[in-house]
């Protein structure tokens, strides 16, 4: 589940800055390697639990899946939470250092 | 159990990597002349690709922390790994031996077919710009 939920934010935001590229940089190639990085990790994880488990690693208990789940959102946001002082830290547009220098000129 | 400490090893390997030559590609900008630096344009630096290798390697590694904390192996205390306290180092060392290192080899495999692309990709560019 954590690997699926994982896999679905890589695609998302692969999609969001294949299409938005052009218009502004926002560091959104580092949320997507960031999420590609960790599907692939959490694939490696998956295929030995698979050879370990056979059949059954597809059918996990309700429990397990939801607390799965619960896991993959939470992963999801700590990607976005790291991108998101990434982008704030490099400021690739400006904007930040705009606001700054604004305040101290006044 | 610990296998994301395999790719975050890789990963200030690569990282240091970059960073050398990173400075070395900055030397040899100064020296090119402005007819070398247009032909340079076309194509992606070495140290642009690494930046693909450690961004897969650091961030993969960071959500796989946090997967690990999640779950309680990963303490905030000496020794930070529940598996070691617990006497489970062999089972953990067999983990990041097989784990660990699949998962920094899958990582570095599809970094190579990326850089792979990049470079038939900025072939093509210069063709057609011929």
């Amino acid at each position: 589940m954590t690997l699926l939920i994982t896999a679905a934010a890589a695609v998302i935001s692969t999609i969001i800055w294949y299409s938005t590229i052009q218009k502004k940089d926002m560091k959104l190639g580092t949320l997507c390697l960031m999420y590609w990085g960790a599907s692939l990790m959490w694939l490696i994880d998956s295929i030995v639990e698979y050879v370990e488990l056979g059949a059954d690693f597809f059918a996990p208990e309700s429990a397990d899946m939801i607390n799965d789940a619960f896991l993959g959102i939470s992963v999801v946001i700590f990607g976005l939470i790291i991108w998101l002082v990434i982008l704030l830290i490099k400021d690739p547009s400006g904007i930040i250092k705009n606001v700054l220098f604004k305040k101290n000129a006044k | 159990m610990a296998c994301f400490l395999v790719p975050a090893a890789e990963a200030i390997v690569t990282t240091v990597a970059t960073q050398v030559i990173k400075s070395k590609e900055k030397k040899e900008a100064t020296g090119t002349s402005h007819s070398e630096s247009i032909v340079e344009a076309s194509h992606i630096s070495l140290s642009k690709k690494m930046g693909w290798l450690n961004k897969m390697l650091w961030g993969g590694s960071a959500l796989l922390a946090f997967e690990h904390v999640w779950h309680g192996e990963v303490t905030p205390f000496f020794p930070f790994l529940t598996a070691v306290s617990d006497g489970n180092t062999m089972e953990m060392l067999k983990e990041m031996s097989i784990n660990g290192v699949l998962m920094a080899v899958i990582v570095t495999a599809v970094w190579g077919g990326m850089v792979a692309v990049s470079e038939v990709k900025a072939k093509q560019l210069s063709k057609e710009s011929k």
